[in-house]
């Protein structure tokens, strides 16, 4: 009843192109907002921090990055793990070699590096398509973490191949390393989040996306309207390696504080990255989001109940996780192909005509 | 614990009575899932059985109750951190993880946090060096000690000369198997030894190319840093190749009877590092089957007792209830914390008299941790694997290892960490 368009009139063209047409979803974004920066820090404890609001913000980050990729520009890669190794190997190297710059600019340098080293891995696109494309990134994945297993220099001759983060502070309070408080963690994490999603869905919306979507729907017609291929998929690759190196840092330096490259960013991210955005929904900003919290929260919460509740046996329940998790996506995507995006965008729908639908 | 409740309950809307809580909490993390399940699976049997036998024989430990409670990792380090965080609320005295990855993970965590780390046999190594790491402890043994204990036993089946030999250190590629190279790599130059190491990427079912490597390199000897499905897959390529078994020596967690038995007899001649004894002709393993495997309250199904890696659960359960009642002594306090488990752990000393009491008397060596050396004796003796009897046996006494190579390698090694986060020495 109060969710449509009707009384909110716009007249302005600025107005009308607003991601939030309806006040009620405008309303429910500031909310959401407010509630993230301004209630949850203060309640927040070591376990909800660690354990579910860290690794949702950073794999969003991660999935943000991909979708750009695969969900907008159609271009398939199963390198995000390297392409995170990347990210979280750059990002110790500096913070070891400059202790006294800040660590924001560490990690957007970091993402900046993975930008280019995904480009370079991008080049393939341009002459190959579909699963073509997909094995040229796989080899990606597999020799960045050789690299970064077999090359000492990455991480500084420790004996085990282990990076450490050192301990960084941001405007006097630390963010990485052992003594960072559950609410910085949280803080950082989430500014990160919300200025690259904001970067993702004005860039998403606005020409380059379009030429991006140009590229993935038809490649040939949008070359005759005047796309250029190669910029269009250079700034997709470049674009989302930047997102997926900035998880990658963050990952590392904030959310682990330690790591090893074939451990932590292993074919298994790359696929998990990728399963987010496909139950999430392909192309859409919503959807990296939903598919990052089904993908992080849904272990944690079956965990919770079946040992946590229940009382089962620990290993019985960490099966039945890989086959509750498994059986909701073939469902998920049985009952909906197009994500959660596509369910939460139907709801809207509906919500709009209710209750008087024809 | 209480936000971990609530979150379930919001999906279930169900609730239950919460769990009793135990006074002495050791949270164990282990794996029975997953590609290194077959050696998990042991050890946390071993682990909570040991401390359900000081429950139901003593009445736990200074007649506090001991719990265990399970979080499954799958030896992945983001569950073992949402493990860490998930136990560390209900008053965790200790971890053991069973895990280089996660320990590494864990090390500055529990230290800001104040809760010790019992990592006997695996984990960091240079953490031998209390006055770096003040919450970690890897006694009695530790991987750079292996390395020597073995190149030492190689020394002695040639006479004390190596010069031209080849090793290979065939190892898992990660964080553990990578732990030996600096040792391996510093006594290569005083023995004169070619080293070649040869990784094995994770899970390590496939290593057709590593063994391939091997034939074509004819080494001298394969020392192996391999754990679960991994050793399966070794031994029984090792004897595919027909490499000669007691060439290939294992460290400890590459010696378990599981390992080497899908191999069949093949597997007879294949050594083992070990710091502690073997079989089951120790009274403890008595007392577990009478209070624990017969009274239906074992982890597991009681068919472990007396195998390689439960053993060494038991073990390391032992010497944390034993750091837990010397905690209890030096405060006078029965409920104590875990910085007071840390000082218990600390000025632990394992007496041959203590484990005789223990019923487990020469089953490991007697020492005393202080505040510098967290690393303990580092004894290690060699077993090999008897295919026809179905055992393994001790062919070496315990012996210490080369440590004028080892300590000034845990010394460079701690300096850099300290270095790197600030950290001051905290004896005098």
């Amino acid at each position: 009843m109060f969710y449509r368009e009707a009384g909110d009139f716009k007249t302005s063209y600025r107005d009308d192109n607003q991601t939030f047409p309806i006040r009620l979803d405008r309303a429910g974004y500031w909310i959401v907002l407010f509630v993230a920066f301004c209630v949850i820090p203060f309640f927040v404890n070591d376990y909800w921090v660690n354990s579910i609001f860290a690794p949702f913000f950073i794999y969003a980050i991660a999935a943000l990055g991909l979708n750009i990729l695969t969900g907008y520009a159609g271009q398939v890669s199963l390198g995000t793990g390297g392409f995170m190794a990347v990210g979280a190997y750059s990002v110790y190297k500096l913070m070891v070699a400059f202790p006294d710059i800040n660590i924001v600019f560490h990690v957007l340098i970091a993402g900046g590096i993975t930008a280019a080293v995904g480009v370079a891995f991008g080049l393939p696109s341009l002459r190959i398509k579909g699963f073509y494309l997909a094995v040229a990134t796989l080899a990606a994945q597999f020799f960045l973490v050789w690299l970064f297993n077999k090359v000492a220099w990455f991480y500084n001759y420790s004996a085990s191949g282990q990076i450490n983060a050192p301990e960084r502070s941001v405007l006097g309070v630390v963010v990485t390393g052992p003594n960072t408080e559950a609410w910085a963690k949280y803080m950082i994490c989430l500014v990160f989040l919300v200025v690259l999603a904001w970067v993702a869905r004005n860039l998403t919306r606005g020409m380059t996306g379009r030429k991006w979507m140009g590229i993935r729907d038809m490649d040939i017609a949008a070359e005759i309207i005047g796309v250029n291929p190669l910029m269009a998929k250079m700034s997709a690759f470049a674009v989302s390696s930047f997102f997926v190196g900035v998880a990658g840092a963050l990952f590392f330096a904030v959310y682990l504080g330690a790591a090893e490259a074939g451990e932590s960013f292993g074919i298994t991210k790359s696929f998990l990255v990728l399963f987010m955005i496909i139950i999430g929904g392909l192309g859409s900003i919503f959807g990296s989001f939903a598919g990052a919290a089904f993908m992080v929260l849904m272990p944690v919460i079956l965990k919770n109940l079946l040992v946590g509740t229940m009382g089962w046996p620990t290993e019985i329940a960490a099966e039945l996780e890989f086959i509750i998790v498994g059986g909701l996506i073939v469902i998920f995507l049985i009952l909906e192909p197009h994500g959660l995006a596509q369910l939460w965008r139907l709801t809207k729908e509906k919500l709009r005509l209710w209750p008087f639908p024809h | 614990m209480t936000f971990k409740r609530v979150a379930a309950a919001s999906v279930a809307a169900l609730m239950v009575a919460s769990p009793v809580m135990a006074d002495l909490v050791f949270p164990s993390l282990s794996y029975r899932t997953g590609p290194f399940a077959a050696g998990g699976i042991p050890y946390a049997d071993g682990f909570a059985d040991y401390m359900t036998l000081l429950n139901e024989r003593d009445g736990g430990i200074g007649g506090v109750a001991v719990s265990t409670p399970e979080c499954e990792t799958a030896y992945n380090t983001e569950k073992g951190v949402e493990c860490y965080e998930a136990t560390k609320g209900e008053g965790a005295l200790a971890y053991n993880p069973l895990s280089t990855g996660i320990t590494y993970q864990l090390i500055p965590k529990a230290t800001a946090d104040d809760i010790p780390l019992y990592t006997p046999g695996y984990g960091r190594t240079s953490a031998a060096n209390g006055n770096v790491f003040s919450h970690v402890f890897n006694f009695p043994a530790n991987y750079w000690n292996g390395a020597s204990a073995a190149i030492n036993h190689v020394l002695d089946l040639n006479g004390g000369d190596l010069k031209g030999k080849k090793i290979v250190l065939l190892h898992f590629n990660g964080a553990y198997g990578k732990e030996p190279i600096p040792t391996l790599t510093k006594l290569g130059e005083k023995h004169g030894y070619d080293l070649t190491t040869i990784p094995i990427d994770y899970p390590g079912q496939e290593q057709k190319a590593q063994w391939l490597q091997i034939r074509r390199e004819k080494p001298d000897y394969v020392l192996f840093w391999g754990w679960g499905v991994m050793n399966q897959v070794a031994i029984q390529e090792a004897a595919n190749i027909r490499y000669p078994m007691d060439q290939f020596i294992g460290v400890w967690w590459s010696g378990a009877e599981h390992d080497v038995k899908p191999a069949g007899e093949k597997a007879t001649g294949y050594k083992a590092m070990t710091f502690h004894g073997v079989g089951s002709d120790y009274p403890v393993f008595g007392d577990l089957q009478k209070y624990v495997v017969d009274a239906g309250k074992a982890a597991g199904d009681g068919s472990n007792v007396g195998t390689v890696i439960y053993n060494r659960g038991v073990y390391a359960a032992m010497m944390l209830a034993e750091a837990a009642k010397n905690a209890q002594e030096i405060h006078g306090v029965k409920d104590i914390t875990s910085a007071q488990m840390r000082d218990g752990l600390e000025q632990l000393e394992i007496t041959n008299a203590r484990m005789a009491e223990l019923g487990m008397e020469g089953f490991g060596p007697e020492f005393k941790v202080s505040c510098a050396n967290h690393g303990g004796p580092g004894a290690i003796a060699i077993q090999q694997w008897d295919g026809a009897a179905g055992k393994w046996s001790l062919i070496t006494d315990f012996s210490g290892s080369d440590m004028d190579v080892i300590q000034p390698l845990i010394d460079a090694d701690s300096a850099a960490y300290a270095a790197e986060n600030k950290i001051d020495p905290q004896c005098n």
